[in-house]
């Protein structure tokens, strides 16, 4: 099998009341990506996204998936979309069950009547994500953590190659959010594109391989250590990041470090004294504090 | 006793307004579990209203009358799509303007035409005299509804719950869309025929409400709702002859009735429910 691509050429987007919400936005990926999409609010992330879905038609430019129109791609059950939280009926009257065998709908026959095979592929789904005991409850009796994994297992059932996340973290309790990341990972490694569109900056680093920064356009994309550093970031961000310096004249920390810190809201990013990123994983992270506490 | 129960069945006129009104109250049940759950409730008011100037054209010039109202509804429908995607008004308002245009027109159209068209009978329905051609609209829009609800009902709750998700698996959202609206505007026309353009709404939308308190799937929705659409609209019908009051007043009336009862002592969602979990979730002293 080739692998996957995604290209995203030179798109624009007008919105009927003339309002240009992204500028010739060029990028390109390929298969096995974790790949942050970051930009503030209004900066045309979210229309960027819904460019790939196929929700919104590029006024120029294209977007390709292993070389088809999105049309095409979405046909072929390609490309598989985890919603935001608030864009979700809770209330709405579906089992977990349900909203999983949402997903297999491409693959059904006209009716829609699930075979065995769709119903084995929702209950491998709803295993994978630690969900298959409350498969019959209403997806608005859930945590925010839990009502996440049903969707993701949606995507699972689905069998999408590229996913599409928004927000995945907000709402999201921590040991769910590890078992996301994980899960993301296994499934980069099975060759897919995962396409995170967060604002969260603090989160990027730590389990995205590739950043696509957003500002109206693609101001750069490449590896999450290329992209990120203060300049793009400034760049991106404006006035929007708060700015932090801390040296041993301001805290006394017993290794004495002085390190800057970017952020826009609760996790922040935190830079060394040679303006890279302190760390690009958990492990990493880990790593550093085990690191330390044996030099003690 | 049982003589006197049975005397509506005695009348031919009786039987047809009991069987006729229980399939249009079925099938605006089966509707509704869709049109609630979408909030399309205030576009169902819109539309049922918006029918009234076609009704008048129909009869005018003597075509079917679930022609011009089916048309009328759609244009409606269309007009409300225009205004919201080329001006800043908010949709309440649109719904609010298109509706009341619609039904002045029709209002217009009716007191001024020379054809004589009842204008209670469009208002407030008229299921006891309805003739033998109104009859066969009603079941062929009942039909159907009922073959494109029950083959498609899968993708149109996907397309109420998620549209996104519609959209990524492919499946053509605005063909749904428009479905469901064409829906919609048939089954108001029928609806019409039973409990007039003022109560229509009241069919389209207290059914599903009722059996959305009911039950947390939507599946069993779909047969609750036009069980109780159904049977409202059978005993409302056969009540009006012993009450000798209008038909769609005891139809809605009915319906209200289930929706309290639903209201307050639905097993999960009612209020005595709630009460009890919130009485169950403080520890006792």
């Amino acid at each position: 099998m080739t692998p996957l691509t995604l290209d995203v050429d030179s798109v624009s987007v007008a919105y009927p009341n003339g309002h240009r919400a992204l500028n010739s936005a060029t990028f390109h990926l390929s298969g096995g990506t974790i790949c942050a999409l970051v930009g503030i609010n209004g900066s045309g992330k979210s229309t960027l996204f819904k460019t790939i879905m196929g929700f919104v038609e590029p006024s120029s430019g294209s977007v390709r998936i292993n070389g088809l129109t999105v049309r095409e791609v979405l046909k072929k059950n390609l490309v598989a979309y985890v919603p935001q939280a608030e864009e979700v009926d809770w209330e709405f009257p579906v089992s977990v069950r349900d909203v999983t065998m949402m997903g297999r709908y491409g693959a059904m026959n006209f009716l829609r009547i699930p075979s065995a095979a769709d119903k084995a592929a929702v209950e491998e789904s709803l295993r994978r994500v630690s969900m298959w005991e409350f498969r019959d409850r209403q997806i608005g009796e859930l945590s925010g953590g839990q009502k996440k994994r049903v969707f993701l297992a949606r995507a699972l059932a689905q069998g999408g190659r590229v996913i599409m996340l928004d927000e995945p973290f907000t709402g999201v309790d921590v040991t769910t959010e590890e078992a996301i990341i994980h899960l993301l990972r296994e499934l980069r490694d099975a060759g897919c594109i995962i396409l995170v569109s967060t604002h969260n900056l603090g989160s990027v680093p730590e389990f995205c391989d590739q950043v696509v920064l957003i500002n109206r356009t693609v101001l750069a994309y490449g590896s999450t250590a290329e992209v990120f550093t203060e300049q793009n970031l400034t760049l991106a961000f404006g006035g929007v990041l708060r700015q932090f310096h801390f040296d041993q004249s301001t805290i006394q920390d017993h290794d004495g470090r002085a390190v800057r810190v970017l952020t826009d809201d609760e996790r922040p990013l935190v830079f060394g004294k040679d303006g890279h990123l302190e760390y690009k994983d958990r492990q990493g992270r880990e790593d550093i504090v085990k690191q330390r506490e044996e030099n003690e | 006793m049982l003589e006197y129960l049975t005397t509506p069945l005695h009348y031919d006129y009786m039987l047809r307004a009991i069987w006729v009104s229980a399939m249009i109250g079925g099938v605006c049940g089966f509707l509704s579990s869709f049109i609630t759950l979408k909030g399309w409730s205030l576009m169902g008011d819109a539309i049922s209203h918006a029918v009234v100037p076609g009704v008048a054209i129909a009869y005018i010039v003597g075509l079917p009358f679930a022609l011009g109202a089916f048309i009328a509804g759609l244009l409606a429908a269309g007009a409300m799509a225009v205004i919201k995607s080329q001006s800043r008004i908010r949709e309440d308002a649109i719904i609010g303007i298109v509706f009341t245009t619609f039904f002045a027109l029709g209002l217009l159209l009716i007191t001024i035409s020379p054809a004589r068209v009842d204008l209670k009978t469009i208002i407030f329905g008229n299921i006891l005299g309805i003739s033998n051609v109104d009859i066969l609209q009603v079941i062929i829009i009942s039909a159907v509804t009922l073959i494109v609800l029950g083959l498609k009902w899968r993708d149109l709750m996907l397309f109420c719950f998620d549209p996104n998700q519609a959209r990524t698996l492919g499946l053509p959202v605005r063909l749904l869309h428009l479905t469901l609206l064409t829906l919609l505007s048939a089954t108001a026309v029928a609806a019409l025929q039973a409990v007039g353009a003022i109560l229509v709404v009241a069919m389209l939308i207290t059914p599903g409400a009722t059996a959305y308190l009911l039950t947390d799937r939507f599946s069993r929705m779909l047969w609750l709702s036009p069980l109780m659409g159904a049977l409202t609209s059978l005993t409302g019908a056969y009540a009006s002859f012993f009450l000798n009051g209008a038909t769609g007043g005891c139809i809605v009336t009915l319906q209200t009735i289930l929706f309290l009862i639903a209201f307050v002592f639905a097993p999960k969602h009612g209020i005595l429910a709630s009460k009890r979990r919130a009485k169950a979730s403080i520890p006792s002293a």
